[in-house]
């Protein structure tokens, strides 16, 4: 697979575009502390993009310098063309990026139905007045995009739990569920952070289907960040690999796999 | 019926409409706490500054005269126009929204992500500033405040009563209609936060921060919303105790007695702030009906406190207050 081309078709069938979101050498400091060191990489439209490394590497760091939650000391965000400036992570998601956290941040207090609307605020236009008055197009706005939502909800087989308040699912479920909040936000580009922490076996078997489902139905561009490797080798196109903040590795999974350097930093090194 | 039993029932009642009147102070401070969790100690000031504008509004006073006066030597005092109140009472709801936008620009824009206690103290540092500015702006006389309500006793119910038990209920037509009000002021929130966009979006910051920015929801827009839904809850709370008792500075120090009410409703439920409210509107009345004679009366003044501090022995969290779970 030749990365460097314009667009191309994966073995199973899938288009990757174009370069949809380049970092151009991030650095991250905080006070003393260099969480980043000079880190470059691109994600392409339309593929699977994992970001990998051990603990500490820096991994949750980078996502969240792509969704706005930290701004780089050093270096500059591309997307889609354009250099973004420094932004708010709510102005990033209106740009069409959409994230799940490690450690999942959802609604407990409202029902997974309400929790999924939510991911559709961006692109309701219906203003305040009009919403408070529920005049004019209000209703009508509403009713679209509760079946985009319903449609989502089905995608993720969750109907079941539809109406029941977040705060009562199980871990699986509501990882679930913060996958279909960040899908209902239709986004060009989805983040997930760690989406199989925490999971057993035929959790993680599920959500795999599911993060390859996303991919291939909604052409939805995906970077990843993931412990586990076995997963990350089987869902993605390609790899960063990091380690203490640095960027020790980039390519296919094969690629990665046979690195020195990323072997070294998973297994550790001999010292002899 | 015995006539005791009669005049209890009627205390009740009278208990049941003030506890109205520190439910809708205390549905403010539920708002903002929710929302940001800021316990607003200008909540009761912000009343106070509502009153205080609506009634130099509707007067025609011209702000800030003496200060005016005094620098240019002038004698100015009134613009000499007298405003009807439902324009008077629009025009203030505009200051109050204004008034949101600033303290969100000059204030908590600067303490995000401060904790609690800071933003506890800057709520205590803009309840004096408002209270003098109220003051600069328009005066520190009592003021009477009158936009047209009913007051004084109801003459309907104290004849139909009367008809009914041989006893007439004396209750306030003031009273009824702040009931009214605050029914239909909490429906119209409660449905407001349920069904429209922003109310969802208002909910789901009160829920979790990080995870209402990553769907797109700016903080600070709904902090304004916030901060304008409870300016125009302080002044409609403003205009009830305004009307009741005259607009005065002590105005602000009903917020003191909202604490008590969110102790018992819990700082973080609507229908836990009106159920607060009441409980403690009927309880204080009734104890000092009952109770009052048999230790010298004047209980009025501490029941509240000692209400809401056996509630923080036995149930912390407050009726329905989200209960206090840690995991280990």
């Amino acid at each position: 697979m030749n990365a460097k081309s314009a667009g191309h078709t994966t073995a199973d069938g899938r288009k990757i575009g174009g370069v949809l979101m380049e970092m151009k050498n991030i650095t991250l400091r905080f006070g003393g502390v260099t969480a980043i060191k000079d880190i470059s990489f691109d994600i392409r439209e339309g593929e699977i993009r994992a970001i990998i490394g051990p603990n500490g590497a820096g991994k949750s760091s980078m996502l969240n310098v792509i969704s706005g939650f930290y701004v780089p000391t050093e270096g500059e965000v591309w997307f889609k063309g354009y250099k973004r400036g420094p932004m708010k992570p709510y102005q990033v998601a209106r740009l069409g990026i959409a994230r799940t956290f490690q450690n999942i941040a959802l609604f407990d207090g409202m029902s997974v139905l309400d929790n999924i609307m939510t991911g559709r605020l961006t692109m309701m236009k219906s203003g305040l007045l009009s919403q408070a008055l529920w005049i004019g197009n209000a209703e009508k706005e509403e009713h679209a995009h509760r079946e985009k939502v319903e449609k989502i909800i089905d995608f993720l087989e969750i109907q079941n739990i539809r109406k029941t308040p977040v705060g009562r699912l199980p871990y699986g479920l509501k990882k679930r569920v913060e996958l279909a909040r960040a899908l209902a936000a239709e986004p060009k580009l989805l983040l997930l952070d760690e989406p199989m922490a925490g999971m057993n076996v035929e959790e993680k078997e599920d959500m795999s289907r599911f993060v390859l489902d996303v991919n291939d139905e909604f052409g939805t561009t995906i970077a990843l960040i993931e412990h586990d490797m076995g997963v990350v080798m089987d869902l993605s196109d390609r790899v960063v690999v990091m380690d203490y903040g640095k960027k020790i590795g980039d390519g296919t999974p094969d690629e990665v796999r046979n690195n020195q350097d990323v072997i070294d930093a998973y297994l550790g090194v001999a010292h002899d | 019926m015995p006539e005791q039993l009669l005049y209890a029932t009627e205390v009740m009642l009278n208990g049941l409409m003030a506890g109205v009147m520190y439910s809708l102070v205390a549905l403010g401070f539920v708002l903002i706490f929710k929302a940001s969790g800021i316990f607003n100690y200008a909540q009761g000031v912000l009343a106070l500054f509502a009153a205080l504008t609506l009634v130099g509004l509707q007067n025609g006073q011209v702000p800030f005269a003496h200060m005016i006066n005094a620098v240019f030597g002038t004698h100015v005092a009134e613009f000499g126009w007298q405003l009807p109140a439902v324009v008077a009472i629009a025009l203030t709801a505009l200051v109050m929204v204004g008034l949101a936008v600033l303290i969100e620009k000059l204030v908590l824009k600067h303490l995000v992500s401060q904790a609690p206690i800071i933003l506890f103290m800057a709520t205590i540092g803009l309840a004096y500033f408002l209270e003098g500015l109220g003051d600069v702006m328009w005066g520190a006389d009592i003021k009477k405040l009158d936009v047209g309500l009913p007051q004084g006793i109801s003459e309907t119910i104290e004849s139909v009563t009367d008809s009914l038990f041989g006893y007439g209920f004396f209750i306030d037509n003031l009273d009824i209609v702040a009931t009214v009000v605050a029914v239909v002021l909490v429906s119209a929130l409660t449905i407001f936060s349920q069904y429209s966009k922003q109310g969802r979006a208002l909910r789901a910051v009160a829920d979790d921060h990080q995870a209402a920015l990553s769907v797109g929801i700016s903080l600070r827009f709904i902090w304004v919303l916030v901060w304008s839904i409870a300016g125009f809850v302080a002044l409609v709370a403003g205009i009830m105790w305004g009307t009741k008792s005259g607009v005065q500075f002590s105005l602000s120090l009903i917020a003191l007695k909202a604490l008590p009410v969110l102790m018992l409703g819990g700082f973080t439920s609507i229908p836990g702030a009106i159920v607060g409210g009441l409980i403690i509107g009927v309880g204080e009345k009734l104890f000092d009906f009952f109770v009052g004679p048999m230790i010298g009366g004047a209980t009025e003044n501490w029941f509240a406190y000692m209400l809401a501090l056996i509630f923080l022995v036995f149930r912390p969290q407050g009726l329905f207050g989200e209960k206090i779970i840690e995991r280990v």
